[in-house]
């Protein structure tokens, strides 16, 4: 179970600021909502806890980022096994179009080197069941990952992520691409998983939020150009009924945004 | 417009097709009965104007009973038939013309036997001694110039940012310019006599992967590129390391793509001639060795036995030009399988 800790994180694409000093504290064996406007940093944020920011050319942060207390940014860490202890699930759903379902899950496990075919087979039936997909594909695992729908694809993603076991799960909008049969299976999934991850997820659904998250942090830019800020952050349950600032209770309520 | 305007904007009229037939042939008989009564003569004039009085009149019929539009649309359609008619003409004719030469001396025999003590004259001989040549060579430059096309791509679309990246993009752009004859020269005087390791089929696969180079980097590094980033995201979220992720993700993703640049730098190596007239030099028997000594190869071949004046060799030269296509085909062909093989979808 780890606990993450954001301390005075800025981040920039290039020469421009996207993030501007966040200072956020997320709690093990919880869910905790991101929510904002478009364009306020929600993905940008939640990229620097794995170390995917960086992945973009010309992007960087300052500020520090403690998982149980250790900074993933100090110098010697290295950003493969921070990525290996905090998973992310993406907006689109993303399977390797050139591998099977069975390959798609066990991609991270195989290509970090676990080969044992005897090994890996449990793994993937347990992640399958884990994200809720073993029923639909047990028949047909040596079949593509993109043969499958679009909701089955992304909780396909989920189970590739949770198959390498990690500490932290990182999801951006994990259901803004799907139906609501998928999307309620899917928040089904993350009240389960929870008992087991740390998860992070960004929605721009308010009832989402309020459904799943145990707490909800609310980001948010003045104009656009400017960097996103942190509003508030909180027990979702008081974000929602008593915010504590009224750009928040704006946006929730419909007002603006 | 159309004469006969239709009531309902939405319903226009049609042209019947036999209608269309009629037009047609009436131009061509127009034609015909210009071409018997006047001093006009010639076939190509002939089946040029026939081909202008015939769309003239198809259009003209069009427009009876059609709006702009679909006369507008009529003539593009017949403006793209007859590009694709004359492309397919050009490379009909010369795939017909080589296989209707070509099997007059194509047998098994043609297959099995070198130019070993065979005169122009002689009506025997075969390419055997020329096909392992091609093979070995064209099959060395691949080794020699898909790995290190290949890495140059990753390279490219990979890491390459900045000075050296875009020095490197600039140099291999130019080679794709090198004219084959100067990749032979320069194989010619830096290997052959610079260090006098003499003519040889490896000379010659050095000459051929100067040419496939750039072809192989320039396609690969466009197909790398096409491969979306939210793959790479995906690959680094599960901690895979990024050269484990280009070649296990990445690569795969771009197989098809790159499979077809490959062949498309072979098929350019597999027919060159002039660079190998410096490199392999040519040989009249069957020399397996690659690595030390003139070899022949199928352009060789054929450039040999079509400068005789002696019908027999003539025909061998057409027999050697036939299998020149088919082993590209096949090399094509045989590509294609494989990386249909790798891919699911
Ligand atoms: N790769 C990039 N390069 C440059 N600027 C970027 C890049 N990605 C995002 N930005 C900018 O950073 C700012 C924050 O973007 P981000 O994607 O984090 O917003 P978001 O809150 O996730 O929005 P949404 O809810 O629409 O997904 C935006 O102004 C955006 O234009
Ligand atoms: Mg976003």
């Amino acid at each position: 179970m780890k606990r993450i800790e954001a301390n005075h994180v800025s981040a920039w694409y290039g020469g421009f600021k996207a993030v501007d000093d966040v200072t956020l504290a997320i709690e093990p064996k919880q869910v905790t909502a991101l929510i904002g406007p478009s364009g306020c940093g929600k993905s940008t944020f939640i990229r620097t806890l794995n170390r995917m920011h960086e992945v973009i050319p010309g992007a960087r942060i300052e500020g520090e980022v403690l998982l149980d207390g250790e900074d993933i940014y100090a110098s010697g860490i290295d950003p493969v096994s921070v990525r290996r202890t905090i998973g992310m699930v993406f907006q689109r759903p993303n399977p390797f179009p050139t591998m099977s379902i069975r390959d798609n899950v066990s991609a991270g496990l195989r290509l970090n080197g676990m080969r044992k075919k005897a090994e890996l087979e449990p793994v993937v039936e347990k992640a399958l069941q884990g994200a809720g997909l073993w029923k639909e594909v047990r028949d047909r695992l040596d079949k593509p990952g993109a043969s499958l729908s679009g909701g089955q694809q992304q909780r396909l993603c989920i189970a590739r992520a949770i198959a390498v076991e990690p500490q932290v799960l990182l999801m951006d909008e994990p259901c803004s691409a799907l139906d609501p049969v998928s999307t309620l299976r899917i928040e089904d999934l993350i009240a389960e998983l929870k008992d087991m991850y740390t998860i992070v997820i960004v929605t721009h659904n308010m009832q989402q939020a309020a459904r799943v998250s145990d707490s909800t942090a609310f980001f948010t830019l003045e104009v656009s150009g400017d960097p996103g800020r942190l509003v508030e952050v909180g027990p979702t349950s008081k974000i929602f009924t008593k915010p504590g600032d009224e750009r928040t209770e704006a946006y929730i309520t419909g007002r603006f945004g | 417009m159309s004469t006969r305007a239709p009531a309902s904007t939405l319903r226009s009229g049609r042209l019947a097709a036999r209608s269309a037939v009629a037009a047609v042939a009436a131009g061509v008989a127009v034609t015909t009965v210009a071409f018997w009564l006047t001093p006009l003569q010639g076939r190509a004039d002939f089946l040029l104007v026939a081909y202008l009085a015939g769309t003239a009149a198809y259009l003209a019929v069009a427009a009876r009973t059609e709006g702009r539009r679909s006369v507008v649309d009529r003539l593009f359609a017949v403006l793209m038939v007859t590009a694709v008619g004359i492309c397919l003409l050009a490379l009909g004719s010369v795939l017909v013309y080589t296989a209707a030469r070509g099997v007059k001396a194509l047998d098994w025999y043609f297959f099995t036997h070198s130019m070993n003590g065979v005169g122009p004259r002689d009506d025997a001989g075969g390419a055997y001694h020329s096909i392992i040549g091609t093979l070995e060579q064209v099959l060395l430059a691949t080794l020699i110039s898909v790995p290190s096309g290949l890495l140059v791509a990753i390279y490219l679309s990979e890491y390459g940012r900045g000075r050296l990246a875009s020095l490197v993009r600039t140099v291999v752009d130019v080679m794709v310019g090198i004219p084959s004859i100067v990749a032979g020269l320069f194989i010619y005087a830096f290997w052959v006599l610079g260090l006098g390791r003499g003519f040889s089929g490896f000379a010659a696969a050095m000459a051929l992967s100067i040419l496939m180079l750039p072809i192989v980097v320039r396609s690969s590094e466009e197909m790398i590129k096409l491969v979306p980033a939210s793959l790479r995201e995906a690959a680094y979220a599960l901690g895979i390391p990024r050269w484990r992720a280009i070649l296990k993700v990445v690569l795969p993703t771009a197989s098809a793509g790159i499979t077809t640049g490959v062949m498309l730098a072979v098929a350019r190596v597999t027919g060159e001639t002039a660079p190998l007239l410096l490199t392999a030099f040519g040989f009249d028997s069957i020399h397996n060795d690659p690595f030390s000594g003139p070899q022949s190869s199928l352009p060789l071949f054929v450039f040999s036995q079509a400068s005789s004046a002696f019908g027999a060799a003539v025909d061998r030269a057409w027999a050697g030009a036939l299998t020149l296509i088919a082993v590209v085909l096949l090399l094509t062909v045989a590509a294609r399988l494989v990386t249909r093989r790798n891919r699911l979808v």
